[in-house]
């Protein structure tokens, strides 16, 4: 089982590397990968640092550039598939099916992954995507039970990966544009969801109360912290005319205590999202991970380990990996 | 100022219905609308829930016969998210048996109607000019662009592939966003297996909410759909000239033949913008317009644009 985590700078590169990553992911400084927030992510010349590094240490790093090209702009996402075939990643973690067969065309040896954001959840949607492009792995969707997990690997010849641990879309993933519906800026065109130059916090009266856009998105009172407005994490009011988590509560991607289930399904890899946080995080998770890992590959129990400090609404949940969810 | 006179070839589409409406009264919606509306493509079948499939599939073959029977294209929407065993055998059907055409909403069936005849629905990402160039040598006739592309990157698209069937949703509530979950059940305490068809009850989609009582969005299901209706009538010209063949109306629970017929006619040039704007506004009464993906702003926005004043 590959243990793969984020970066989103060098330190947590090497962050990642030191607390026992098989394979960092990263992506550009630009519009081409899906975490395209200020300060973060690398120039090619920093890239090509982090995969000597990562080379030397036996590891591997792949780049994401997994948004959606813009129409009559391809030269960046072009130019993203270039320099990390020149620079010699170990893969590609694509989305567009446009920019899959141009890598496909113009970088035939340089291995594909199939993001999440391109949100293939059966197996007629892989196998078209490995009958046309050739990707070797595929990052599922977080729509499926560990169960319909297992059953798909069955009737696919590609490597699968899954989240195992961090933020966590409630909707099916490269399919939704409530983000731009609310703020003009969306997870596929702009690679930002919820952005923050859109996030406002208004004191009212005793409580803290969060923005979007001209939306509020929750309200905390003032001795609680107050969590960041997520459009699909906030309080809504529906059809009971009270409010409630309508999509989903705070909380953090967590599947640690189905380890064992996830390798007897025969999935390939773990990925730890979060190239957006710091290396502090990265590092607990890492470390928490490796050694979870290591355990369930012997056939010994999962340790419990509480990462209740850095799970987003300090609660975790397993998600659509358990039918429940639904 | 009146607005421009246009005269229009492009074709007007009836999108699938969304909700959860009652089969048999989703037949008779079919049936007034092959009698009465003057609408070229009727696209129908179940894309939100296949819960639902089960009650619509019987009314399909005499709902088409009467469209076709009108002289209507008629094209079988294919679900938007698919997982189980069910969905995928489902799908496997459609595509094998089905004697009409059939939209693609979702990459599996996108691969299973490679080098056959098929529209791109809504549902599949179709950004930039790349992939919609794949998407027409994989077999693809028409492709519905994605809603929230920009006027700018729509008029990419039709400027890369013209003589192409390139349709644009312009009337509706647009979905945003589909889940393994159902909003609707969980909204009712109720999960998605035991969910009672609670969504039967909104044939709009449900209100949601901020906490200051501001309506924001509207859930169907597994489907999140914007709360405010899309309204591209003051776009029409511009995107008609541009090379737009389709524009696609969302089946609302209103008087969608009069929906039709206005958008009918002022793409005739025989109707005036305001005048049209005016039958629009009578009609939809539980929401708001709105146009902003289009002017590339937030989706939710309407741009009010000063020809019209």
């Amino acid at each position: 089982m590959e243990l793969v985590c984020p970066a989103g700078t060098p330190a947590s590169l090497r962050a990642a590397l030191d607390a026992g990553a098989d394979v960092v992911y990263v992506g550009f400084r630009d519009e081409t990968n899906a975490r395209n927030f200020p300060g973060l992510n690398f120039s090619p010349e920093e890239l090509e640092e982090g995969v000597k590094k990562a080379h030397d240490m036996g590891r591997q790093v792949y780049v994401a550039i997994n948004t959606y090209p813009q129409a009559g702009n391809l030269d960046p996402w072009y130019r993203a598939v270039d320099a990390a075939a020149r620079i010699g990643v170990d893969a590609v973690i694509l989305a567009d099916v446009g920019l899959l067969d141009y890598a496909k065309r113009h970088h035939p040896s340089l291995r594909r992954h199939l993001s999440v954001q391109a949100s293939a959840s059966n197996p007629e949607a892989i196998n078209f995507y490995r009958s046309a492009f050739d990707v070797q792995r595929v990052v599922l969707p977080r729509v499926l039970t560990v169960r319909e997990i297992a059953e798909l690997i069955t009737e696919i010849d590609v490597e699968t990966e899954v989240f195992a641990f961090g933020g966590m879309c409630v909707m099916a993933e490269g399919r939704c544009s409530l983000s731009s519906y609310a703020t003009g800026k969306s997870p596929n065109m702009n690679g930002v969801c919820s952005p923050a130059s859109h996030v406002e916090y208004e004191q009212r009266r005793g409580k803290l109360v969060s923005r979007l856009g001209e939306f509020t998105i929750n309200s905390f009172p003032n001795e609680e912290a107050a969590g960041y407005p997520t459009l699909c994490k906030g309080r809504f009011i529906g059809h009971t005319g009270d409010p409630s988590y309508l999509f989903e509560e705070p909380t953090s991607l967590n599947v640690m205590m189905m380890l064992p289930e996830l390798i007897q399904a025969g999935v390939k890899a773990l990925k730890i999202e979060g190239r957006q946080r710091g290396k502090a995080y990265v590092h607990q998770v890492v470390s928490g991970y490796r050694h979870a890992i290591d355990a369930a590959m012997k056939g010994e129990p999962v340790p419990f380990m509480d990462m209740g400090n850095i799970t987003e609404g300090t609660r975790s949940t397993a998600g659509a990996y358990e039918k429940n969810w639904r | 100022m009146s607005s421009k006179v246009i005269s229009s070839q492009a074709k007007l589409t009836l999108g699938p219905v969304l909700y959860n409406w009652p089969a048999e009264q989703r037949r008779d919606f079919y049936f007034k609308i092959a009698d009465e509306a003057p609408v070229d493509v009727v696209y129908i079948g179940e894309v939100t829930c296949s819960k639902r499939t089960p009650f619509l599939t019987p009314f399909i073959p005499e709902i088409c016969d009467r469209l076709e029977q009108a002289g209507k294209e008629v094209v079988i929407s294919t679900l938007s998210l698919v997982m189980s065993k069910r969905e995928r055998k489902e799908l496997h059907e459609v595509v094998q048996d089905s004697p009409w055409m059939l939209e693609a909403n979702d990459l599996s069936a996108i691969g299973l109607l490679e080098g056959k005849e098929h529209i791109v629905g809504p549902f599949v990402n179709v950004y930039n000019e790349d992939t919609l160039g794949y998407f027409y040598q994989n077999g693809a006739r028409r492709i519905v662009l994605p809603c929230e592309l920009s006027g700018k990157a729509i008029e990419r698209l039709l400027a890369s592939n013209k003589d192409r069937e390139i349709e644009i949703q312009a009337f509706g509530r647009v979905p945003l966003a589909l889940s393994a979950r159902c909003y609707h059940a969980r909204s009712h305490g109720l999960s998605k297996d035991g969910c009672l068809y609670v969504c039967e009850q909104d044939p709009d989609g449900m209100n949601v909410e901020t906490l200051d009582g501001e309506p924001f969005l509207a859930v169907n299901g597994t489907q999140t759909m914007s709360y405010t209706v899309t309204n591209l009538l003051h776009e029409l010209d511009d995107l008609a000239q541009l090379g737009a063949t389709h524009f696609r109306l969302w089946p609302q629970d209103l008087d969608m033949v009069k929906v039709i017929q206005t958008f009918r006619e002022r793409l005739d040039g025989s109707l005036e913008e305001r005048a049209a704007q005016e039958i629009l506004s009578d009609l939809v009464k539980f929401a708001p317009f709105s146009n902003g993906f289009y002017h590339g702003v937030e989706g939710n926005h309407l741009v009010e644009m000063r020809e019209k004043i």
